[in-house]
């Protein structure tokens, strides 16, 4: 769909949040599910966005400027037009349960979590990682939509000094928890998966993998799972990009 | 000519009728689930799917894609759940869409392209596709392509065992493409498709890694046009065949291109990614091309470029 920007600002040096508004038919994009937005005429492939947000089919993106796609995105102007295949892919799991729901997110990997914070309705506790403070982003947003929130940082500037899964694993020992939804760098997913295995808990993780359709088709996206008593490949963005951890072979 | 009057779009082709000559390329298009929920297929001239092994392949590890100016590498290697779970689980689906459907078959011997061949004519497919050109395999694949000999081998095999049409893919990763295509001519081949990709490669300068995971993959998309359309018409120069174009077309004038250069139907494959709907774009394009330009029959635009001497 041919949707228009709404307001493109920066969140941060190097990082932007985008609104644009959906058509009227486009289905309501569940928390995980990612957008696959063409970069101008000059970039042959899209680039895959997850919803960050979304309300009253205003859709929100945060994102990197990693290289031209994103740039080209980050360039985009109130009232520009954007093209948009979406929303795509299997999301997390967001009802609200008796449990809470604890959201772990590491760096670019935490905007999923804001859409799924929002539908878990005020219920969910999340524990957000940054290299630095001075790279955080959504932070304030995320501590007003979860029940509880603890910030941690590599080099201490933000929150706790550490990684996500150490305070994951702490607060999985204090508080039962329905499920644990992760998005991050794959090493951070691979550590807090191990953290809900000893634990109990389910766990699901959204993947990363580079991409040419963004609906099935081609085959490009390739993740190695368990399937069974067998190893295969999934597709990131179709049976993806969220996987049960237990399933996907680190 | 009258403007409202219907253009011919129906092509002959190797003694089947393609209902307009705009068919997807093997492997952008899977088995029709996914863009099938986007477009009608039936408005294809041909569905050709993803390339078919005798046994299920699980594919090349990630990363698999890799962009280029204006094209894309890829290295999906082949995966595919078998030509008998082929025939049982997507066939079916196929066939509830008026287009032919076209097999794309790989081996690693042989032996192996004939059994496919079999099965899959007896399994109901209009026409195969040899792919005698995979760079994406360690095995066979392009090897098959590369050299006349085994070109011819493969071709007569899949001839002696096929009981439908049989289009031979090329290569465009060799010397003399009107060599090959000859080659296969005279092994029997009913029409031709080319090109494949083009063997191409990217690094990473930060990692110094290869950003695909195997390293090499094939080049495909815009970026590889001119040389597509060279190879279609020094094919087209060389044999009798009826061609299939494809490689990196993304609207009508491109095709036309292609046909021009002396094929006879044309495949979208790389387009797709970027606009879902392009082979209709491409359709609808070459109707309104037809009709701009007083052509009554499309089949009239194949080989007539214009030489000056
Ligand atoms: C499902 C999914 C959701 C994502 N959500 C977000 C998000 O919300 N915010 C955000 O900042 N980033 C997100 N990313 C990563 C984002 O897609 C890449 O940063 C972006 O594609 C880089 O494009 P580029 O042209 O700026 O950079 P380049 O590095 O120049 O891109 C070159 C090519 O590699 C691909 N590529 C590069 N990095 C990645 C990556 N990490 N994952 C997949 N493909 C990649 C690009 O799509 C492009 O085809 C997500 C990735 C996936 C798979
Ligand atoms: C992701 C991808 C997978 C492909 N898989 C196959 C395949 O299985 N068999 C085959 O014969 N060609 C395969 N091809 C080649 C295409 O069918 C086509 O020949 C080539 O991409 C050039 O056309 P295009 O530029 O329009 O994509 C593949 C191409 C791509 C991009
Ligand atoms: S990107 Fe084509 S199958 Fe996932």
């Amino acid at each position: 769909m041919i949707v228009t920007v709404l307001s493109n600002e920066s969140l941060r040096p190097g990082a932007s949040d985008l609104r644009i508004r959906a058509d009227a038919s486009a289905r309501r994009p569940r928390a995980g599910q990612f957008a696959h937005i063409a970069c101008g005429d000059a970039l042959l492939l899209r680039r895959p966005i997850s919803l960050c947000d979304e309300e009253a089919g205003v859709w929100r993106f945060v994102f990197e400027h990693k290289g031209p796609g994103t740039r080209y995105l980050a360039a985009r102007k109130p009232g520009d037009t954007l093209d948009i295949l979406g929303p795509l892919g299997r999301g997390f799991t967001c009802e609200p349960e008796d449990l809470p729901t604890l959201l772990v997110g590491g760096g670019i990997g935490v905007p999923p979590l804001l859409l799924a914070a929002r539908r878990l309705a005020g219920t969910a506790h999340a524990v957000l990682g940054f290299r630095a403070a001075s790279l955080a982003v959504l932070t304030d947003e995320l501590a007003s939509l979860c029940a509880r929130t603890a910030f941690c940082s590599d080099d201490g500037s933000l929150g706790t000094r550490g990684f996500t899964d150490a305070v994951a694993r702490r607060l999985l020992s204090e508080t039962a928890y329905a499920r644990v939804l992760a998005c991050g760098p794959r090493p951070m997913l691979r550590a807090v998966a191990g953290a809900a295995r000893a634990a109990g808990v389910p766990c699901e993780v959204s993947l990363e993998e580079r991409m040419a359709c963004g609906v099935g088709a081609c085959l490009a996206c390739a993740c190695r799972v368990r399937a069974g008593a067998e190893e295969t490949f999934r597709r990131v963005c179709l049976d993806g990009p969220v996987f049960d951890a237990e399933t996907v072979v680190w | 000519m009258d403007m409202n009057r219907d253009v011919n779009m129906a092509v002959p082709f190797a003694g089947l009728t393609f209902q307009n000559p705009v068919a997807v390329a093997s492997g952008t298009f899977g088995f029709g689930r996914e863009y099938g929920l986007r477009f009608d297929i039936g408005r294809l001239g041909a569905v050709c799917v993803k390339g078919l092994t005798l046994r299920p392949r699980a594919g090349n590890p990630p990363p698999r894609v890799a962009e280029t100016p204006m094209g894309m590498l890829n290295s999906v290697g082949l995966q595919n759940p078998g030509a008998e779970a082929f025939l049982r689980d997507e066939l079916p689906f196929l066939r509830g869409f008026n287009t032919l459907v076209i097999a794309n078959v790989s081996g690693d011997t042989v032996e192996e392209y004939a059994a496919l061949a079999g099965l899959l004519s007896d399994g109901g497919v209009d026409m195969l596709e040899v792919n005698i050109s995979c760079p994406n395999v360690k095995e066979g694949g392009l090897l098959f392509g590369t050299d006349p000999r085994s070109a011819a081998a493969v071709t007569e095999a899949v001839k002696r065992r096929a009981s439908v049409p049989v289009m031979v893919k090329l290569s465009p990763n060799v010397t003399d493409i009107a060599e090959i295509a000859r080659t296969v001519e005279s092994a029997g081949a009913d029409a031709l498709s080319l090109i494949n990709t083009l063997m191409g490669m990217r690094i990473d300068i930060r990692t110094r890694r290869p950003i695909l995971h195997r390293g090499m993959g094939g080049l495909s998309g815009p970026a590889v046009r001119p040389v597509a359309v060279r190879c279609v018409y020094q094919a087209a120069r060389a044999v009798r065949l009826p061609i299939m174009g494809m490689g990196g077309i993304t609207c009508a004038e491109d095709a036309v291109e292609f046909l021009l250069a002396g094929a006879h139907t044309v495949a979208v494959g790389t387009a797709l990614f970027k606009d879902e709907t392009a082979p209709l774009t491409v359709l609808d394009g070459l109707d309104a091309y037809c009709r701009a330009n007083g052509v009554s029959d499309i089949r009239t635009l194949t080989g007539a470029m214009i030489i000056d001497s």
